[in-house]
């Protein structure tokens, strides 16, 4: 067989098993949420056994869904797009490839199995200890070579808008992972640590990389794959060119400012939370300018929003983007996170940004990929990615209205006072206040689960469908 | 703009440069000050290092992710303040590695829970939440009733400490182990782990098991901890370069 000049041979071996490992851990994240949202709502699913306690699934359940979901997909993404945009097939042996695979799912399993047994640094979002922080960053480095070299392939001379974020993406997770997880183990031989960073500086360091685990890992990468899919679906340019010179570099820059927000009020010095606060609400602009990119990609074409389902995903995507990159510099306001802090507001947020954005546009980009790789014409069903979308949507307005009452509810009622002037509710009054909001809240996510469950049936169909 | 961009997009490594350099830029401006410590911890009495005991109880509390539903930082704000105590201190999480703010009230603030209740209210609420607290949502932790806490090691993770920062001394780090057992008994003498650690520090067998030095032990001894160290009857919250301003 011979390869043509005009079309590449792709290498797509690794893709379709990242595609595979991003749909298998979706539903694990997923159902591990749904799983500790009822615990919420009734405590007696704790089950009494150490391993099963909400303390240790909740690392779980978000690394699951951040790195596990989130990751896969964006291995998966990134590699599909830079072959495809450079006009080269990947840089490096099919063996170093299969490294980063199993090495990734290494890590994710490695992680995994300390959490149930409360191996942890006890740091949100960075809970791996030691050991497997090594293995992360070794994968992570030949994943930045491979990159990086497959750019350096490329047939086009200009370097595509979408592995612009990419890049800054595997760039700066690599600094924060590196950065925060700065520590000394115990002993070689054991799973322990201790950080060399403690009290207000590992706060601040702790958030400057948790923020920014959002602001690289959860934005500026599946801002590379907004850049991408969109545009192709719709078969239009980007709407504006300069604006992705400006939305790329202003979001890059301010992002790395905004990690104080998390600790208003507290005893961090008060002018770190004034700069963080500030350079949140900078970034609302860079934010939106991405999502009117990426939205106004569509003109011309809106029509594809009515046929195209996977478009849909897409688009709301853009939409969840814009609507959740509102309400988090709104929250970095101190007079504003006074109230929401500490409460289910948070949460919602993030799911808000979790559920409607980077999930969304990962199940649209997966949509788009399966075919390609399993080399069909089309999906299994397109009724199906209907289906879903509604399951999805239906349960991320369940999911995010029900938190928002309950946050803004607990912050009001913490902080009410009755004529006497003494403080009027106990806390446990609000726990109890909540119970049918949470019941709602795991509500919403049986239905996000279930459409993600209808995914993975009609993308398995799709790979199974004879008409190659 | 667009020309100059131009050479930017046609050079991967320029671009990661230019990446590195300003996603570098505002992390180094907030990180970096915090590292001159006087003027990002006042200097409080009081603030001593965890006993072993409660130093295992740490560990116990990072293990079982308490941090995900309950903080340890009372904020500047007046229902706060009324709620849990006097606000935080940054001097007060100084020696917590890493620190244990949380991001959550899933329940309530523990910064100043040390002697707001009995160690035998906070035994049979760990054991069973719902047994003192009806409508809480806390899972059950029996289980640290039937373990050992882990006090032949703890020696270890003090000098770990010791070299990133906290000051134990090697006459607290020998004496871990039997500092530990002797914290959780009632009838031992503690003369030298008072000591060592303040005459403040809580005695007792927490968990009213004396054969035993039990997981529940150091738990009950670390939140009995909590927020105890700095006295604010005596605490003065005037920074003292205003004082010498005013007068």
């Amino acid at each position: 067989m011979t390869v043509s000049d005009k079309v590449p041979n792709y290498n797509y071996d690794i893709i379709k098993l990242f595609t595979i490992a991003s749909v298998f851990w979706g539903l694990v994240g997923f159902l591990a949420g749904v799983f500790i949202a009822l615990q919420m709502a009734f405590p007696v699913l704790n089950l009494n056994l150490e391993w099963t306690t909400f303390g240790r699934l909740r690392p779980l359940h978000t690394s699951a869904v951040i790195f596990a979901f989130g990751g896969n997909v964006l291995f998966a993404t990134s590699l599909f797009v830079v072959q495809r945009t450079s006009q080269a097939r990947l840089w490096g042996s099919d063996n170093l490839l299969k490294f980063i695979f199993w090495g990734y799912q290494l890590f994710i399993a490695l992680a995994a199995f300390g959490y149930v047994n409360g191996i942890t640094q006890a740091k949100e979002y960075a809970e791996p200890e030691w050991y497997a922080d090594i293995l992360l960053t070794i994968v992570w480095v030949c994943y930045f070579l491979v990159f990086v070299l497959t750019l350096k392939r490329r047939k086009e001379p200009h370097i595509y808008v979408a592995n612009w974020f990419y890049l800054a993406f595997i760039v700066t997770v690599a600094i924060l992972h590196i950065v925060n997880n700065l520590a000394i183990p115990l002993r070689w031989d054991g799973s322990a640590s201790y950080p060399i960073f403690g009290g207000v500086q590992s706060a601040m360091i702790q958030w400057w990389y948790g923020h920014n685990a959002v602001g690289f890992f959860l934005t500026a990468g599946f801002i590379g794959i907004m850049y991408y899919f969109v545009p192709k679906r719709a078969n239009r340019p980007v709407y504006s060119y300069r604006l992705s010179i400006l939305h790329f570099w202003s979001l890059i820059f301010i992002y790395i400012w905004a990690g104080p927000h998390h600790l208003h009020y507290t005893s961090l010095p008060d002018w770190v939370q004034t700069l963080g606060m500030t350079f949140s609400i900078m970034l609302w602009m860079p934010s939106w300018g991405g999502m009117i990119n990426g939205i106004m990609t569509l003109s011309g074409a809106w029509d594809k929003l009515r046929t195209d389902p996977v478009m849909r995903f897409l688009i709301t995507a853009v939409a969840f983007y814009g609507m959740s990159t509102f309400e988090g510099p709104l929250m970095a306001i101190k007079e504003v996170n006074a109230l929401s802090h500490y409460t289910e507001w948070t949460i919602s947020h993030v799911h808000s940004g979790a559920l409607g954005w980077v999930a969304l546009i990962s199940f649209g980009a997966l949509y788009h990929m399966v075919p390609v790789l399993w080399n069909k014409k089309d999906l299994y069903s397109n009724k199906l990615v209907s289906t879903h979308f509604w399951l999805a949507t239906i349960g991320i307005v369940l999911y995010i209205t029900s938190m928002w009452i309950a946050g803004i509810m607990q912050g009001l009622m913490w902080r009410s006072y009755d004529d006497m002037g003494f403080l009027q509710y106990s806390f446990v009054e609000v726990v109890k206040s909540l119970h049918p909001l949470y019941v709602t809240r795991a509500l919403g996510g049986i239905f996000f689960l279930t459409g993600a469950a209808v995914m993975a049936y009609n993308l398995y169909k799709t790979t199974k469908l004879k008409n190659a | 703009m667009l020309k100059h961009h131009d050479k930017i997009e046609k050079n991967s490594i320029l671009l990661l440069i230019l990446i590195v350099i300003v996603i570098s830029i505002g992390g180094i401006v907030e990180i970096a000050p915090l590292f001159r410590v006087e003027t990002t911890i006042e200097k409080v009495k009081g603030m001593r290092p965890y006993t072993p005991l409660e130093l295992i109880g740490s560990k116990i509390y990072k293990r079982e992710g308490c941090y995900g539903c309950h903080s340890q930082q009372v904020r500047v704000l007046r229902d706060e303040v009324e709620r849990y105590g006097h606000y935080s201190l940054a001097a007060e999480s100084m020696y917590d590695y890493p620190f244990q703010w949380g991001s959550k009230r899933t329940g309530p603030d523990l910064a100043r829970l040390g002697g707001k209740y009995s160690n035998q209210w906070h035994v049979r609420h760990l054991i069973n939440p719902r047994s003192v607290v009806p409508e809480s949502i806390m899972p059950g932790y029996e289980f640290l009733m039937y373990r050992n806490a882990d006090i032949e090691s703890v020696s270890l993770d003090m000098e770990v400490l010791r070299k990133i920062g906290v000051p134990y001394s090697l006459y607290m780090i020998n004496n871990a182990t039997s500092d530990a057992v002797i914290q959780a008994s009632n009838d031992r003498d503690s003369e030298f782990l008072l000591k060592r650690y303040g005459e403040k520090v809580n005695v007792r067998d927490f968990d009213g098991n004396p054969y035993k030095v039990s997981e529940m032990d150091a738990l009950v001894a670390y939140l009995q901890s909590l927020g105890t160290f700095v006295d604010f009857a005596t605490f003065d919250p005037v920074d003292p370069k205003e004082e010498v301003r005013d007068k």
